[in-house]
């Protein structure tokens, strides 16, 4: 069956009350950098030991989610299933908009935003950052002009291959985001390679989480049929994406604990009740990642898209949690400059970091611009089919 | 071939004298700078020894004090505690089997294969040909990850306006800094100010390369070692003691 995508009316109440309070939170972010770079960072709560904070947090997550989130257009195009075609260009859009806010977080909490123009004309090609900066300018034209080739009926044949483009560029951008991390050597919580396709599992699952979530919204709100089909087969992906997600924590974890110069970093961080470990253990494990596979596979919820959607939001908390255990929780531990001595003065210890409020604003800010830029695009663009139901998406539906 | 000279090639390559004097002209224009015959050159390997037997408590704090003075940090107002600057700083150890205490200066390792250099992704983070690990003022964004990727948490991030800064030692808010080994004194000929505030052994300064100096013969003789030696980052300081 022909699928026809239409715009969204986009003038109820709840439209605008939805832009307008998103609105706010970007410019509450803005005002945040204004006062963060008018007086400098020491407004933050980071300091010379945790020198990424709330706003990285934020940025890298969007940024991974970003890739994810294109998973479902390169599954329709790459892998031509034609059940996720007509999802291809609400895919693409919110892998841009989720980049687009990810990037604003990232350049933001810079100490020399306005030097952005040394960062895209000075290069060190040794320098994994400096790769990023490329991957993400070039992800952004890449996925551009897959919208452009989705959305063109001349150019509909081209879609594949740029697809497919799209498809590696994707994995070798978030190879490069776990890289800036698994390429620390001098951090034993960090420095190791499984950072790369541990990130890439992750951007599955939490960009998938936002695609479940906006795609339900955007459908009820919209008042526009979306059929079960389309939504339990995203359900199960999303179920096998994050359990890939616990197996390389799970393997991660496990291989520290063997190694005895990153056993302490382990006992530490994840087994002394410290802040981290509830985190780790409470927010990543159980809610990021036990209760939603509960949520998807326990029969006796099975089909019900509101818990669907629970899942998909405790995803997205608990990669936050993941993400900040991670950044903040890895730069907390001291670096190990002295094995077999234990340092009584001058560094050491777990350092405490308090995120002051225009660092969680900057961080939302960059949540709120990825959701606007969705929620306008839809309404300007037809991004999305008129009828989701199963007899117009569902190949094999028999009447 | 004739290279034409940049800014960077500018900094790498004459003296911290003129390089003083050129970073500190943001939004001036200098017209003249002072001309330097002796150009940095690969020949040479800036190096520092610490023997921690000889140094006392107050020989390092001396060594801290002096740094502060020299370049003119630790007297922000509004940074606490990790915020704080710290080129360089007082660290005691204790062994975990004998309980044996030591006390070192902890700074900039200045390492043949820096990790700040390789992450930096603007070429802000560099290595002069004399071995000194600088940061380009002008390049540095403040995207931190040098601070991430350094070993020894020797850099410090400014978070606030400064006043009253050295003529010879420029630093700006939301730039990185760090120990320049006081290249604005070793250009002049001079001793970086912590080797110059000890008057005992327990610091020698001088050309790794140089088997006539003091340093590279000492070396030859004691046992000494480099702080992580495990990542093979070649380090400028070198400890003895420890």
């Amino acid at each position: 069956m022909n699928i026809r995508y239409q715009q969204i009316e986009g003038r109820s109440l709840g439209f605008y009350a939805l832009v307008a309070g998103l609105g706010v939170l970007i410019l509450t972010a803005l005002g945040s950098v204004y006062f963060m770079e008018h007086h400098g960072h020491y407004v933050t709560g980071m300091n010379n030991r945790i020198v990424w904070g709330i706003p990285h947090v934020f940025a890298l997550f969007l940024i991974i989610a970003a890739s994810g989130a294109l998973n479902v257009a390169s599954i329709a195009s790459v892998f031509q299933n034609k059940l996720y075609k007509p999802l291809s260009r609400l895919s693409g859009l919110v892998s841009l908009a989720l980049l687009a806010g990810g990037l604003m977080v990232l350049v933001l909490d810079l100490g020399r935003p306005d030097r952005l123009i040394v960062a895209m004309t000075e290069y060190n090609f040794k320098s994994i950052f400096a790769w990023n900066i490329i991957l993400y300018n070039g992800f952004f034209v890449i996925v551009a002009v897959y919208l452009w080739m989705m959305f063109e009926r001349r150019m509909n044949k081209f879609s594949r291959k740029i697809g497919i483009a799209a498809f590696i560029w994707r994995l070798v951008l978030t190879t490069g985001t776990g890289s800036i991390f698994g390429l620390l050597v001098a951090r034993h919580t960090y420095d190791a390679m499984i950072m790369a396709p541990k990130f890439i599992v992750m951007s599955f699952s939490f960009g998938l989480a936002f695609f479940i979530l906006i795609l339900i919204a955007s459908y009820k709100w919209g008042d526009r049929p979306l059929g079960d089909v389309i939504l339990n087969r995203l359900r199960n992906l999303l179920g096998v994406f994050v359990a890939a997600v616990l197996y390389f924590v799970i393997v991660f974890h496990i291989g520290n604990i063997y190694l005895a110069e990153n056993n302490n970093v382990e006992m530490i961080l994840f087994a002394n009740g410290s802040i981290y470990t509830n985190l780790f253990w409470y927010g990543q494990i159980i809610l990021g990642s036990i209760v939603p596979l509960v949520l998807i596979y326990h029969p006796a919820v099975k089909g019900n898209r509101s818990v669907l959607g629970l899942a998909s939001i405790l995803v997205i908390i608990g990669g936050i949690v993941q993400m900040y255990v991670l950044i903040v929780g890895g730069q907390a531990y001291p670096l190990e400059m002295f094995p077999g001595k234990d340092i009584l003065e001058g560094y050491g210890g777990i350092v405490a970091y308090t995120p002051s409020f225009p660092e969680i604003a900057l961080g939302v800010g960059g949540l709120a611009l990825a959701l606007v830029v969705v929620t306008l695009l839809v309404k300007f663009l037809p991004f999305l089919p008129e009828s989701l139901a199963d007899k117009v998406a569902d190949p094999h539906h028999k009447i | 071939m004739n290279k034409e000279l940049n800014r960077r090639d500018f900094l790498k390559n004459t003296t911290a004298v003129t390089a003083g004097v050129a970073t500190i002209a943001s939004g001036i224009t200098l017209t003249t700078f002072a001309a330097n015959d002796n150009p940095v050159t690969n020949e040479k390997r800036w190096g520092m020894l610490v023997d921690t037997n000889k140094l006392t408590e107050s020989n390092i704090n001396d060594m801290v004090n002096a740094c502060q003075e020299e370049n003119g940090w630790g007297s922000e107002i509004h940074s606490t505690g990790h915020q704080k600057p710290s080129w360089i700083k007082k660290i005691k150890v204790k062994d975990k089997v004998t309980g044996k205490i030591d006390m070192l200066p902890m700074m900039c390792q200045h390492c043949e294969h820096p990790p700040c250099v390789d992450v930096c992704p603007t070429n802000a983070s560099m290595k002069r040909e004399d071995g000194i690990v600088l940061v380009d003022k002008h390049l540095c964004i403040g995207c931190r990850y040098c601070m991430m990727a350094c070993p020894y948490d020797a850099r410090s991030f400014v978070h606030e306006d400064l006043s009253n800064q050295k003529e010879h030692m420029p630093r700006g808010k939301g730039t990185v800094e760090s120990c320049t080994m006081c290249v604005h004194r070793v250009d002049k000929g001079e001793m970086p100010a912590c080797a110059e505030a000890v008057s005992s052994n327990g610091v020698i300064f001088g050309d790794l390369y140089d088997a006539n100096s003091k340093i590279n013969q000492t070396l030859k003789k004691i046992q000494s070692t480099q702080i992580r030696t495990d990542l093979n980052l070649n380090t400028g300081v070198r400890y003895s003691g420890i």
